[in-house]
């Protein structure tokens, strides 16, 4: 099993490379001096100067690059053109909003799609079965935003159920201290029951409107993986003793469809992580995601660089992760 | 027809969800074609400062923009646009990807590892942020989201092609053509394509759907189609920014149902070509 572990980290390495290759090139691509591109067109010749040989712009770039991995290797991924923070530290307070959004996202995809996936699939051909699977189509046919526009209009608006936008009401706020930056997390750890209800609130209609797609593949991708295992051998000879469908379904079937579920879950977690940027600036979320749509208004290259190449190295270890789970769920692919 | 095709047909046309995904996809197509034959107004110069957020009537049958102009007009050519970039990415992407993924699975060697090498780095960002990443490096624009959006769609073909030729190419009429001494290059073209275009042509409308979502949110953040040029994501972008988007609903409500209706379009043509080339 080491052995399966270390070949799988071993296979990481070239591709977290080739990203920061590419998000390396991604500032020398864009036309003009990259210096003039990180300070704006108003820096002065002395400015440009003292940022070309600070950053090194005037080396070869294959030095650059390495100076590149080094920085990288240290957090540090430069500093924003608009507000004068290292991106590093403002990826770090912003991670966790995006973080926890993306898990609530993702609770309300696995709370809702497996269940609708297995019912699907138990009562196939029946109008459960219809249901579930138009609603998924439907599901991955929406565009996430205009979805958040239309539940803040109908919940947020006209029946004033929950809250439009933010984190937490300015209330809510005055009696809370983050600790971790995990604001449910935070209110549980401080006892703090009136602001976790708050943060609760805020939370639902970005997580209902973000886990729409994962929840409507998971259906889908639950129904087919149930069907194809409902009709193996060992399931005819379970029902055949005499075992309550509940049961076959729930300990048999279900345990060993768990292979693709599993893989669309690691998929979909990192997709999260990158779709947020839609969903958080609909709803003033204070993520990752809303930041480098600021980034991309302002033409601040250092905030989306480096807010692309964080998402995107967590994309990768978010999927290796999975691929490491698969070891656990499967114990076969150890031997392998 | 050959009596393949008709048995595909009639596959295709037994599934219900295949004939409404032609018969939308087909309705769309008409009305991108003909809109400038039936617009209303003119979606670039008619506006009535006068006229804005009007609520849909008979005049404005999907009411008015902050701008005055006429929403009907501005989602019928959103359409129009939409379907341009999605269709012609989806081209774009597919040709450069099925290319490769024939060089790949058929030379194999340093050939397959390098692209194979390309194909997991693209695949390792999340969609949307690498068309992001490539349209702040190329300005926005339509043309510069149509080419974020065909590299996006590449690394799919590839490996979806790849696949195809891996297992193919010890197929036994592949070795008896390479036996009878046929090259490379026409062994690919005229045995090994053919051979695979069935699940890439599913892929294509399948894909046609996702580039549709992709354009529209890089409109919306943005970053495709720029004014005057109405594009349905970039409609609801100013809805949104402008602050009427919930005072004013029907500037986002038409926008958002042209999407969904192009993207269920294609991935319910998708299902049924999927369903008639795979009976199982």
């Amino acid at each position: 099993m080491w052995i399966y572990l270390f070949k799988r980290l071993l296979g990481l390495i070239p591709v977290l490379l080739g990203i920061t290759l590419l998000v390396f090139s991604f500032l020398h691509l864009i036309p003009g001096d990259p210096a003039v591109v990180l300070l704006g067109e108003r820096a002065t010749p002395d400015q440009l100067a003292a940022l070309r040989s600070q950053l090194g712009l005037d080396q070869p770039l294959p030095l650059q690059y390495l100076a590149f991995l080094r920085n990288l290797l240290h957090l540090d991924l430069g500093t924003s053109i608009i507000s004068g923070i290292p991106v590093g530290d403002e990826l770090r307070s912003r991670f966790p909003a995006t973080f926890e959004l993306s898990l609530a996202a993702m609770l309300v995809a696995l709370m809702v799609g497996i269940p609708a996936g297995v019912l699907a699939a138990v009562r196939k051909q029946s109008w459960l079965d219809h249901l579930a699977m138009t609603g998924s189509l439907l599901g991955v046919s929406l565009p996430v935003y205009w979805l958040g526009l239309l539940l803040i209009y109908l919940f947020a608006v006209n029946l004033q159920w929950l809250p439009p936008s933010g984190r937490m009401s300015v209330d809510a706020g005055l009696n809370f201290t983050p600790i971790t930056g995990f604001y449910v997390l935070d209110a549980l750890l401080q006892g703090n029951g009136p602001v976790l209800g708050d943060v609760l609130l805020h939370l639902v209609l970005p997580a209902l409107t973000l886990g729409t797609i994962p929840l409507a593949i998971l259906a889908r991708i639950t129904r087919s993986a149930l069907l194809e295992t409902i009709s193996q051998d060992y399931i005819r000879t379970a029902r055949a003793k005499g075992v309550s469908e509940f049961w076959v379904i729930g300990r048999h079937a279900l345990k060993n469809a768990l292979l693709p579920i599993s893989t669309i879950i690691g998929l979909q977690f990192g997709t999260l992580l990158g779709g947020a940027i839609l969903t958080e600036t609909i709803f003033s979320w204070p993520g990752v995601g809303a930041w480098i749509y600021e980034g991309i208004l302002t033409r601040d290259y250092p905030v989306v660089q480096g807010g692309v190449l964080f998402v995107a190295i967590a994309f990768v270890l978010i999927n290796s992760l999975v691929d490491l789970s698969y070891v656990l769920i499967d114990p076969r692919i150890r031997h392998r | 027809m050959s009596q393949s095709m008709q048995q595909l047909w009639q596959r295709f046309w037994r599934s219900p969800a295949g004939r409404i995904g032609l018969g939308l996809t087909i309705t769309l197509l008409l009305l991108a074609l003909l809109a400038p034959l039936l617009h209303p107004y003119d979606p670039a110069t008619e506006q009535d400062l006068t006229a804005r957020l009007q609520p849909p009537s008979s005049t404005h049958w999907f009411g008015t923009d902050g701008r005055g102009r006429d929403m009907l007009t501005l989602v019928w050519y959103g359409i129009r646009t939409s379907l341009l970039i999605s269709l012609l990415s989806v081209g774009l992407g597919l040709v450069i990807g099925v290319l490769l993924g024939l060089l790949a699975g058929y030379l194999r060697g340093w050939v397959d590892t390098l692209i194979s090498w390309l194909t997991d780095i693209l695949l390792a960002f999340p969609s949307i942020l690498l068309a992001i990443a490539i349209v702040t490096v190329t300005g926005p624009s339509l043309q510069s989201a149509l080419i974020a959006i065909a590299i996006m769609q590449i690394p799919i073909y590839i490996r979806l092609t790849r696949a195809m030729v891996l297992s193919l190419r010890e197929q036994e009429f592949v070795l008896a053509v390479r036996a009878l001494g046929a090259t490379p290059t026409r062994i690919i073209w005229r045995h090994i394509l053919p051979a695979s275009l069935a699940p890439i042509i599913v892929q294509a409308t399948l894909s046609i759907g996702t580039a549709t979502l992709e354009a529209a949110g890089l409109g919306f953040l943005g970053l495709g189609a720029q004014p005057p040029t109405p594009e349905l994501g970039t409609l609801l972008a100013d809805a949104f920014k402008g602050g009427y988007s919930l005072t004013s609903p029907w500037t986002t409500l038409f926008p958002g149902l042209f999407i969904t209706l192009n993207v269920l379009a294609f991935n319910l043509l998708g299902d049924g070509l999927r369903d008639s080339s795979d009976p199982r």
